[in-house]
């Protein structure tokens, strides 16, 4: 904080109690949600993605409302003469169906549930793990560091696909190794922000005092230096869930991951492949909930970085640009010697 | 000297990385019992003495450290085993379906490379304009978007329209380039764009900051007080130091270039050794899954000590020891 905010500060709680209200600290989440609230863009990713979760959340109802089940199929309604998938708004499938005529709506909404589901909750265990192992090896160091770092740099280095076709030929393809898979690729670059984090933090006064205190390890750990930690990886996280939603739909997509009946967008959209030509909607629609969604994932967690830490790049860009274009003004006012000697170099 | 030793050590460490791969892959061969393997292999009515002798030919029966034993030596041999559905070396059919895999992965790495610099250093060079903006959106796009989703929309999209009219020069499927320069580019150019999208994007948002990032350093203000031209001082001073993040970047992705190739072989039906993969999960064939599987491991260290030696020449900070 420069001197001058801290005069301003100190202006503003002067000016504040003189008009004699009280003056209320406003916390790191309080501040992050304003500036969070300011920003265009991250409010509606916000909107998108809990109309996505909403959507999920109430897909039996439109199972109800339109009268088709997620797994039923409607061979003379939803198939036109040559056995094709029908369009949308065709007999009351509002998106049109599939290639074995279910209702391609009622399919994207109960894939949502999947993608969502896969998303968050792999991204929550990883951020458990990840925290949790950060914060032993940040604070220890030693040997469970070494570890630790050597391990985090395999995981980042090694082919994700690979692998699980590897353990989806050992165990058979399923959610659960889909979710195992995307935890296990997840929680070592979370665990690698977290150790370091936890480096700088545990140099830092307040530890000191806490340890001179009688503070054990533990309590150190996770009632002094977790709390600091959050904020980092509640962006990492936001980050991720759309990755690990993209993770899933590719598996699912390969015919690794969940398989059919059960509708995923990837395995929606492997079958769409085989219909290119006569169903564009089949391939669209499941696409454009999964760009709608991961695209709104990305945007909120960048806004939410850049909430979180005002010097951001986005800024700082602003302000260079700025001063860039300014000079370049000058430049001119100065008349051509700029040009001509890019003309002789 | 000391090149050669570093060299050396780091392709001893690489040997070691291989090994630890190819044994945790040996082991897969035992997570399920096999009679599994052998009925799928004998098929569904085989008697029990059927069942056994596949298990006996396949050398299944033997202690696990015997058939660990032979896996190594075969290993070292260079001999990857048999294909349980094919009967036939994994060396032959990986050796067959390399060139499919090699010309998507060459010409897709050299698109996204000059795609992702290019409009990364624009954007940089022209920050906040409208070509920065655009390219901002694009890249999120990019990053938010599964790779066999682009591949399908471009064939839904490109491919489908141009063959309806009768334009044919884009098409699917491979095609090697001993049968014509022309028609291996029309079959292979979706698939580089698709594979290199994703990658341009992750490219362009790293050296755009990157460069913006340099671009503000006090050297970088010497070099225009000095009175260079802007372009000596964005490509000579800037470019070159933002490049090292980039090419360390590289290292990590080669790994996860590897699942993309999976993914753009299955979607334009290249038939490389992804694909080939793929169909082995389906057919049991647990040999070809680990043979590619040692293969990825073999690329992954061998492009990252590749790109460890780029990076010492590119940044003369860094001293390989």
């Amino acid at each position: 904080m420069s001197i001058t905010e801290v005069q301003f500060q100190a202006q503003g709680a002067e000016a504040a109690q003189a008009a004699g209200a009280p003056v209320e600290g406003r916390s790191q989440w309080q501040l992050t949600w304003r500036r969070l609230r300011g920003d265009k863009v991250s409010m509606i990713a916000l909107v998108v993605v809990v109309i996505m979760i909403v959507l999920a959340i109430i897909a039996p109802v439109f199972a109800s409302v339109t009268g088709h089940p997620v797994n039923a199929a409607y061979p003379i309604q939803g198939e036109n003469d040559a056995g094709n998938p029908v369009g949308p708004f065709v007999n009351g499938f509002w998106l049109g169906t599939d290639s074995t005529g279910r209702d391609l709506l009622v399919r994207i909404l109960f894939g949502a549930r999947i993608s969502l589901f896969v998303g968050v909750v792999s991204t929550f265990i990883a951020a458990f793990l990840g925290v949790t192992i950060g914060l032993i090896a940040g604070y220890f160091g030693g040997i469970i560091d070494t570890v630790l770092a050597r391990f985090t740099d395999a995981v980042l280095a090694f082919p994700y696909v690979v692998l699980s076709l590897a353990l989806a030929e050992a165990f058979g393809p399923s959610l659960t190794i889909i979710m195992v898979l995307i935890t296990f690729f997840s929680w070592a670059g979370i665990a690698r922000i977290v150790r370091g984090q936890t480096l700088s933090i545990k140099e830092k006064e307040y530890i000191e005092a806490a340890r001179s205190l009688g503070a054990g390890p533990f309590r150190i750990m996770f009632l002094d230096i977790l709390p600091n930690l959050l904020a980092p990886v509640l962006v990492v996280a936001t980050l991720y869930i759309p990755q690990a939603i993209v993770f899933e739909s590719t598996l699912s997509f390969l015919g690794l991951g969940v398989q059919p009946p059960t509708p995923s967008w990837g395995n929606m959209l492997a079958d769409a492949e085989n219909f290119y030509q006569v169903a564009w909607w089949y391939l669209v629609f499941p696409a454009i909930f999964l760009l709608i969604t991961t695209l709104a994932f990305n945007l909120l967690g960048d806004g939410i970085r850049d909430a979180m830490d005002p010097r951001t790049e986005r800024l700082v860009a602003a302000r260079r640009m700025r001063r860039m274009r300014d000079k370049k003004r000058a430049a001119l006012l100065d008349g051509q010697p700029a040009l001509q000697n890019e003309q002789e170099a | 000297m000391a090149i050669a030793g570093y060299i050396v050590r780091r392709i001893l460490t690489g040997i070691v990385v291989v090994w630890l791969v190819a044994t945790v892959a040996f082991f897969l061969f035992f997570a399920r019992p096999v009679t599994t393997v052998a009925r799928q292999l004998a098929g569904h009515a085989a008697t029990p003495q059927v069942i056994n002798e596949v298990i006996t030919n396949l050398g299944l029966n033997q202690p696990i450290m015997t058939q660990y034993w032979h896996f190594l030596r075969n290993l070292v041999h260079g001999n990857l085993g048999y294909s349980y559905f094919r009967q036939e070396p994994v060396n032959t059919m990986l050796k067959q379906d390399l060139p499919a895999t090699a010309s998507l992965v060459i010409g897709a790495v050299i698109l996204w490379l000059i795609v992702g610099l290019a409009v990364g250093i624009i954007s940089a060079t022209r920050a906040r304009s409208f070509f920065d903006r655009f390219s901002n959106v694009a890249v999120l796009i990019g990053l938010s978007m599964p790779v066999f989703v682009i591949g399908e929309l471009l064939i839904q999209f490109v491919f489908q329209p141009l063959n309806t009219n009768g334009f044919t020069w884009i098409a699917i499927g491979y095609s090697g380039i001993t049968s014509g320069v022309g028609s291996f580019i029309g079959h292979m150019l979706l698939p580089w764009i698709t594979l290199a999208a994703v990658q341009a994007a992750v490219y362009t948002r790293l050296s755009r900051g990157q460069l913006l990032d340099t671009l503000g350093e006090d050297y970088i203000r010497t070099a225009r007080a000095k009175g260079l031209s802007e372009r000596r001082v964005v490509f000579r001073h800037g470019v070159r130091a933002a490049l090292t993040p980039v090419v360390s970047q590289l290292g990590v992705d080669i790994g996860q270039l590897l699942g993309g190739v999976v993914v753009v072989e299955q979607v334009f039906g290249l038939g490389g050794i992804g694909q080939v993969s793929v169909q082995a999960v389906f057919q049991d064939d647990l040999p070809v899954i680990i043979g590619f599987v040692i293969i990825a491991a073999i690329f992954v260290v061998v492009a990252n000590i590749v790109v460890d030696l780029v990076y010492a020449t590119l940044d003369p900070r860094v001293r390989i020891t």
